[in-house]
């Protein structure tokens, strides 16, 4: 075993670094958020450019990278700075089914993905799904001049901005079947796709989307895409699990200074042993969520019960040492972590909320329990 | 023991729960129901309401206009309150500094406060901390100097509650800089907030909302009458007054209402084709809380009937107040998990009276979020948990 880093990878992770440390602090994070896009479409070049988004991708769809411990990489610099622009949503979720099932010509807008001119957005959530996977309730009918979609999509991340959508859509069995499920990509703008953005709590933006009869274009063949969804929210889940890590790491950063400054009855609060005991607890939660991203990271592309049981693992800890995290810093701040103006409170929200994105810790519980069952089997 | 409400006790729940289907105004449950944002108007029509009733000091004895409400009563009437959407009564002048005038003010401070309070006319905002001073409270440094007939006070307070809606604080200040401990050097003043040399600016707080604020003091001329009790003595009627914050602040009814509506929320999102309320997991999570509710209710119960009428709990209360604040926090962490991906999205505006566009995923989903940050006051304030585990640890523990 070898636990350090390659030379391109470390360069990678320098280069992320220094670039978010010198030109994305709080103040431009919450700019950026407020933009209409809900993030700046300039820095995002910027930050193609730099390769930070082509690291999520590999060589032949235009990029320098796509491995597990790419994306484990990239997101951790994702989260530690609060990034608001949309590595997840079009580099990885966007871009997953493109690359693992798409046509030669689909594949080559991916070159546009990584060089930043083009950004896309998943549409698979649904209202009432929840989290499940293969929930899907909108209708993909072939017609003459091709296929049609419609129904309704729940919190599109990045949605609204997005130049294209790949939508998830039924071609055959009931709601929940995972036989019968299509992938496929239609333009943001096409005729009969509407789109309501809005805010979500921690600042970043997501959509909801109404397919009225939208003409589309199939990624793969349509009917058998549950395995393409399913290694995409895999990425997915490796990629937010290891930008909640950053987190962590950033908010005890803050935490511990924060406790060597803060002086109450005549010394610093970091000297009282109960408040010392806590840290020491989160410190090693941090390190046991680390370690299962570096797990899922390395299995990524491995055969796939071991690659999902892997991602439920890191995501579930993502979740419980992310709400740990959140409540334990808040609280061994005090007040102070209840401002807008603190930076603390936007990591803790940020850490909250990516238990709300593709799958939360009891569902990532259930599917680790299942995987693991069937190995034992 | 008994462990039934008495008839008397019933006949009572049934009072207050006719008053409040009589008199508490639809428009205003909304709003609380809802979680939209309460106006200084709002609570203001709600404290006329009690007050025309009687039961807007229900903390106090009726010879001061108060309800005069035995522990239980106290009990039936916040639960019923809470139970019928009404807002929660701002507590600094009817619940904190009522309490603490009738115990140790002068009877021109009686009679000259108290009925204020009960007309609405003072309007209170407790100012106690300062940036150095949160958990050691005893540090405040804002002083306070003898000018003749007047307190001559300087320094600045800070998470001033609803400081914005108010026109006077209450404000620990520091008379005596060479007292021997520094809790020997504390005055409580009343202080008028129209007095030159007072600002308040607001602080945001992490859910972009105005609750507290700075409040800054610059040779602020303060009366010496406007001094509550002896000089050098606050820190006795501070703590007295903080007893009263704490069994407030543990909110087991708060708690039975929101575990109602996380039910209610659990037994609608749907997930793999069954209610949340049927998955396992969610539903054993509901249930340990539910029985910590449960036994918390007791708990409560024992603590202010042994209290016994009109005198602040000991330092039982503090026990409750970290369980309580750790189930209401549990509660708002559970309805948020319950509508999953839909406790993302958040419009500001969504929270204003008006706002009429159609929700985004469940109706009562925008909300559970915020709610969940938010209350992560509950075991920072009134004295942090970690400062309550103190408490225990010396007073009833002989740590
Ligand atoms: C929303 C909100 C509303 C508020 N409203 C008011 C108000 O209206 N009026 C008012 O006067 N104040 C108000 N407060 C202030 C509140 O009382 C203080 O925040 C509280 O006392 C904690 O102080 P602090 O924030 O300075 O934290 P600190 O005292 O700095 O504490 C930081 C951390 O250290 C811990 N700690 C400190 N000392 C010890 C110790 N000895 N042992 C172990 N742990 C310790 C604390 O528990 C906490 O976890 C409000 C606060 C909030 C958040």
């Amino acid at each position: 075993m070898d636990f350090t880093l390659s030379e391109e990878r470390r360069m990678l992770a320098e280069t992320a670094e220094r670039f978010l440390r010198d030109r994305y602090s709080i103040d431009v994070r919450h700019a950026n958020a407020d933009r209409d896009e809900g993030y700046d479409p300039k820095l995002w070049r910027e930050m193609a450019d730099l390769g930070l988004v082509g690291a999520l991708l590999p060589p032949e769809a235009g990029g320098l990278g796509g491995e597990g411990e790419d994306i484990a990489l990239v997101f951790e610099q994702v989260g530690r700075a609060l990034v608001v622009e949309p590595f997840l949503a079009s580099a990885i979720l966007g871009a997953t089914p493109l690359l693992k099932a798409g046509s030669d010509a689909q594949k080559a807008t991916l070159e546009q993905v990584a060089d930043g001119s083009l950004t896309l957005a998943l549409a698979h959530g649904e209202p009432g799904g929840r989290y499940s996977l293969s929930h899907v309730a909108t209708m993909a009918t072939e017609s003459e001049d091709g296929w049609r979609l419609n129904g309704a999509k729940a919190v599109v991340l990045n949605g609204d901005s997005a130049g294209c959508l790949v939508v998830s859509a039924r071609v055959s069995g009931d709601v929940a079947s995972e036989d019968g499920i299509g992938l496929f990509l239609i333009e943001g703008g096409a005729p009969g796709v509407s789109r309501r953005a809005y805010g979500t709590v921690e600042g970043g933006q997501a959509a909801e989307v109404t397919l009225d009869n939208v003409l589309a274009e199939p990624i793969g063949t349509p009917g058998e895409a549950f395995p393409v969804l399913e290694e995409t929210i895999a990425r997915g889940c490796l990629a937010l699990a290891a930008e909640a890590v950053g987190i962590m790491e950033v908010s005890k950063d803050i935490t511990l200074d924060y406790l060597k400054t803060r002086t109450q009855f005549g010394r610093p609060i970091g000297k009282f042993q109960v408040i010392q005991h806590r840290m020491v607890d989160l410190v090693l939660e941090i390190e046991q969520a680390r370690s299962a991203v570096m797990l899922a990271s390395g299995y990524l592309d491995g055969a796939r019960e071991e690659r999902e049981k892997l991602v439920s693992a890191a995501k579930n800890l993502a979740g419980r040492v992310g709400r740990l995290v959140a409540e334990e810093t808040i609280q061994l701040h005090g007040g102070i972590a209840m401002t807008w103006e603190y930076s603390l409170p936007h990591y803790a929200k940020r850490l909250i909320m990516i238990d709300h994105l593709l799958g939360d810790s009891d569902h990532h519980l259930a599917r680790f329990q299942r995987f693991s069952a069937q190995e034992a089997a | 023991m008994e462990l039934n409400y008495s008839p008397e006790e019933e006949a009572f729940r049934q009072e207050v729960r006719q008053w409040l289907a009589d008199k508490l105004p639809k428009g205003l449950s909304d709003k609380v129901r809802g979680h939209k944002r309460l106006t200084k108007e709002d609570y203001e029509l709600w404290h006329s309401l009690l007050r025309e009733r009687g039961w807007l000091c229900w903390h106090w004895p009726k010879e001061h206009g108060g309800a005069a409400f035995s522990p239980v009563e106290k009990h039936i009437f916040e639960e019923e309150m809470i139970a019928a959407g009404a807002p929660r009564i701002v507590p600094f002048g009817p619940n904190m500094l009522g309490p603490v005038l009738i115990e140790f003010g002068s009877e021109e401070h009686k009679k000259h406060y108290l009925p204020k309070i009960i007309s609405g006319e003072h309007r209170w905002c407790q100012g106690y901390s300062e940036p150095g001073a949160g958990s050691d409270l005893a540090s405040v440094k804002t002083s306070a100097v003898r000018d003749g007939d007047h307190y001559i006070v300087n320094g600045q307070k800070t998470w001033t509650t609803l400081g914005h809606h108010a026109d006077h604080i209450f404000c620990l200040a520091r008379t005596d800089p060479n007292a021997a401990k520094p809790q020997e050097g504390i005055s409580f003043l009343l202080i008028d907030m129209a007095t030159p040399g007072v600002e308040v600016r607001p602080i945001y707080t992490l859910d972009g909302e105005h609750e507290v604020n700075e409040v800054w003091l610059t040779d602020v001329k303060v009366p010496v009458e406007n001094l509550v009790g002896e000089e050098n003595k606050g820190w006795t009627y501070a703590k007295f007054l903080l007893t009263y914050e704490r069994t407030g602040i543990a909110g087991v009814a708060y708690s039975k209402q929101a575990l109602a509506h996380l039910k209610r929320i659990a037994a609608r999102e749907q997930q793999d084709g069954r209610p949340l309320a049927e998955d396992p997991m969610f539903a054993a999570k509901m249930a340990e809380v539910e029985i910590d509710l449960l036994a918390m209710d007791m708990f409560n119960l024992r603590v202010v009937s042994a209290a016994g009428q009109g005198k602040a709990p000991g330092p039982e209360s503090s026990l409750l107040k970290i369980k309580g604040t750790i189930v209401r926090q549990e509660i708002t962490d559970l309805m948020r998990r319950a509508v999953g991906p839909y406790a993302m999205p958040f419009v500001p505006e969504a929270f204003d009276e008006g706002y009429n566009e159609e929700p985004i995923g469940p109706e009562d989903a925008m909300p559970l979020a915020r709610q969940y940050f938010n209350m992560r006051k509950l075991s920072i304030y009134g004295g942090s948990n970690e400062i309550q585990r103190n408490i225990v640890a010396k007073a009833m523990l002989g740590l």
